[in-house]
């Protein structure tokens, strides 16, 4: 049993390898990933991806790869709750870049920072989050939040601060 | 105006459609059992003859046909496999996301009788990361349902057919919408696109045969065998078969997801979509996603919304995902956003477009900052001619086209904005 991933995380592990042949356990390490960086608030560290690879069975270097090659895995300690504003071309006609700029604004922070208290983490988002017909959008705690103005995104600020 | 959502949306206002009840009370599952229940009636053959006779085209972006696809795949005792492509995130696109949420079954019946025909006994659905909150678990409940029905599993009500499904999440990578960066996602690598040939059909997941079909091709084939390839061929034109949901954004009164009959024209669907933005004159439209190539007003308005008419102007249906612009809009920051997702999606595999990106990025990023030189758009013409085709997947191509169609189309807005500082043209 892994000293470093919770019993929670390891049955996450274990539902993933549970969808793949015997030996192709490589394919769990997505889904591995997923679980280790919840289990530890939002990001990655060498610990937990060496376990990820300990428990796979699976040389350490595969991790890294695939948590480096994935934007929505964090190898640097980043704050608890993710914001990601979608900027691509769908939401900045909708504009995309003042909700972005606002958000910087009051969070004191540029895109890719987290907060000083390390509560709030503004992700640095260039994919489409394909909720294109919602423009503007964003994304918070994977949660979707779209037809966005700023009364909305006060709203889950506050709510987010309350709960931190 | 056309009738809209008449095939895999025909449920979608429906209170729980995502329920096994509800689908089955509509009809669902009816197809799969036939199947079970007779396969000398209802071969394999015949299954892929009926989609060949459907003129029912990949939905993913590409347009192929789906029961040649199909077809493709070996007779063998091979393990195979058939992959669905839920990654969805072509800019402008977010159809499939609909699909996962409202109708999944539709899905979960198509993935099964594709398996059915192409003989494969597994099945993975791979969706995009993002979608973790919000489709994975009605998809995941969708499976979970199905298998508690006895629709899944080994020798399936007593046919002799084994079907399992597994749902799969990714973690952030437009790349992966890439058939073959898929597959080696799946496998739990990085998602670098594979040389072909090999083709999946011989060279797939985990080696072995597999094809790999969109959510909205999948999720359409229980309604085209239940009624028939007539009945769907019939919606849209004779080149154009069906229909195809549209995801209208950008500048129009009601941006949504509207699934409309092939063929339809240009005004037709902006009507449906509530006309543009704020009583505005259109400018332009990016109609296949961001990586078709943009088409003046003037153009699109004399366009009908199917394959052949696009083409004819030089750009692409693609995956309907239709971005409206208005006048007033900048289209060298809009192109500038743009050549930005390429550059930070590039998964790094080819030089010409980890680098090309690079370039068409920084250089952009100067016009608009001011600090364009005279040769600039030259130089991105030469540098989105070095990417395109030089690749080994789609992607460089996509990268070179928005580049090539700004160009083409608004030269005057990026040679203003060279000559005035990074001024921009647009009021």
């Amino acid at each position: 049993m892994s000293k470093v991933l919770t019993s929670q995380t390891i049955k996450e592990i274990d539902h993933w390898l549970g969808k793949f042949p015997k030996g192709k356990q490589r394919s769990a390490i997505i889904g591995s990933l997923h679980a280790a960086q919840h289990q530890n608030h939002g990001f990655l560290t060498s610990e937990l991806m060496d376990a990820v690879a300990e428990y796979l069975d699976v040389p350490r270097i595969q991790v890294y790869e695939v948590a480096s090659f994935y934007s929505m895995f964090q190898t640097k300690k980043v704050g608890k709750h993710e914001i990601a504003i979608c900027t691509n071309i769908s939401c900045m006609l909708r504009g995309s870049d003042e909700i972005l700029g606002y958000v910087e604004e009051r969070l004191g922070i540029s895109v890719g920072e987290s907060t000083p208290d390390g509560s709030i983490f503004l992700k640095k988002e260039e994919e489409c989050l394909a909720a294109c017909t919602g423009a503007p959008m964003m994304m918070v705690d994977h949660a979707y939040i779209e037809d966005l103005d700023i009364k909305k995104v006060d709203e889950v600020i506050d709510n987010l601060m309350s709960k931190s | 105006m056309s009738k809209y959502n008449q095939v895999i949306y025909s449920n979608v206002n429906e209170s729980d459609s995502w329920t096994l009840d509800k689908y089955i009370k509509q009809g669902g599952y009816s197809v799969w059992k036939n199947i079970l229940a007779d396969q000398t009636n209802k071969s394999t053959d015949w299954v892929i003859e009926e989609v060949k006779k459907s003129g029912l085209r990949g939905r993913g972006g590409a347009g192929f046909p789906t029961g040649l696809k199909w077809s493709f795949m070996p007779n063998n005792d091979d393990q195979k496999y058939i992959v669905c492509n839920s990654d969805e995130s072509e800019p402008g696109t977010c159809h499939d996301r609909d699909i996962l949420k409202y109708n999944p079954h539709a899905l979960v019946e198509g993935m099964a009788i594709a398996g059915y025909a192409i003989g494969a006994t597994v099945g993975y659905n791979y969706v995009r990361g993002e979608f973790m909150l919000e489709c994975y678990p009605r998809i995941e409940a969708a499976v979970k349902e199905a298998y508690d029905a006895g629709l899944l599993g080994i020798d399936i009500l007593n046919s002799g057919i084994d079907f399992d499904l597994h749902n799969f999440l990714g973690a952030g990578a437009y790349i992966c919408g890439e058939e073959t960066g898929l597959l080696e996602s799946l496998e739990g690598k990085q998602g670098k696109p594979r040389f072909k040939p090999p083709f999946p059909a011989n060279f797939g997941l985990f080696g072995k045969p597999t094809t790999v079909n969109n959510t909205q091709t999948l999720a359409s084939i229980p309604k085209i065998l239940e009624n028939g390839p007539k009945w769907y061929a019939d919606f849209g034109t004779e080149k154009s078969p069906g229909t195809l949901i549209f995801s209208i954004s950008g500048h129009v009164n009601k941006p949504g997801n509207y699934e409309l009959p092939l063929g339809i024209s240009f005004q037709e669907v902006i009507d449906v979509a509530g006309g543009i933005l704020d009583g505005k004159k259109l400018k332009a439209v990016i109609p296949g996603g961001s990586s078709t190539k943009v088409l003046p007003a003037d153009i699109i308005e004399n366009c009908t919304m199917d394959y052949e008419s696009l083409q004819d102007v030089d750009s692409a249906l693609g995956t309907g995902a239709m971005v409206v612009i208005s006048e007033g809009t900048c289209m060298v920051n809009l192109l500038k956003r743009i050549s930005r997702f390429y550059y930070a999606e590039s998964c790094g595999q080819c030089t010409p477009c980890r680098e090309g990106t690079g370039w068409l990025y920084r250089i952009l990023d100067r016009i608009t900052n001011g600090e364009g030189k005279e040769g600039d758009l030259a130089l991105l013409e030469d540098v989105a001619g070095r990417i395109e085709g030089n690749t080994i997947c789609a992607f460089g191509d996509a990268s070179a086209w928005p580049v090539q169609s700004f160009l083409n189309h608004y030269h005057h807005e990026f040679e203003y904005m060279i000559k005035n500082n990074g001024k921009t043209m647009a009021a």
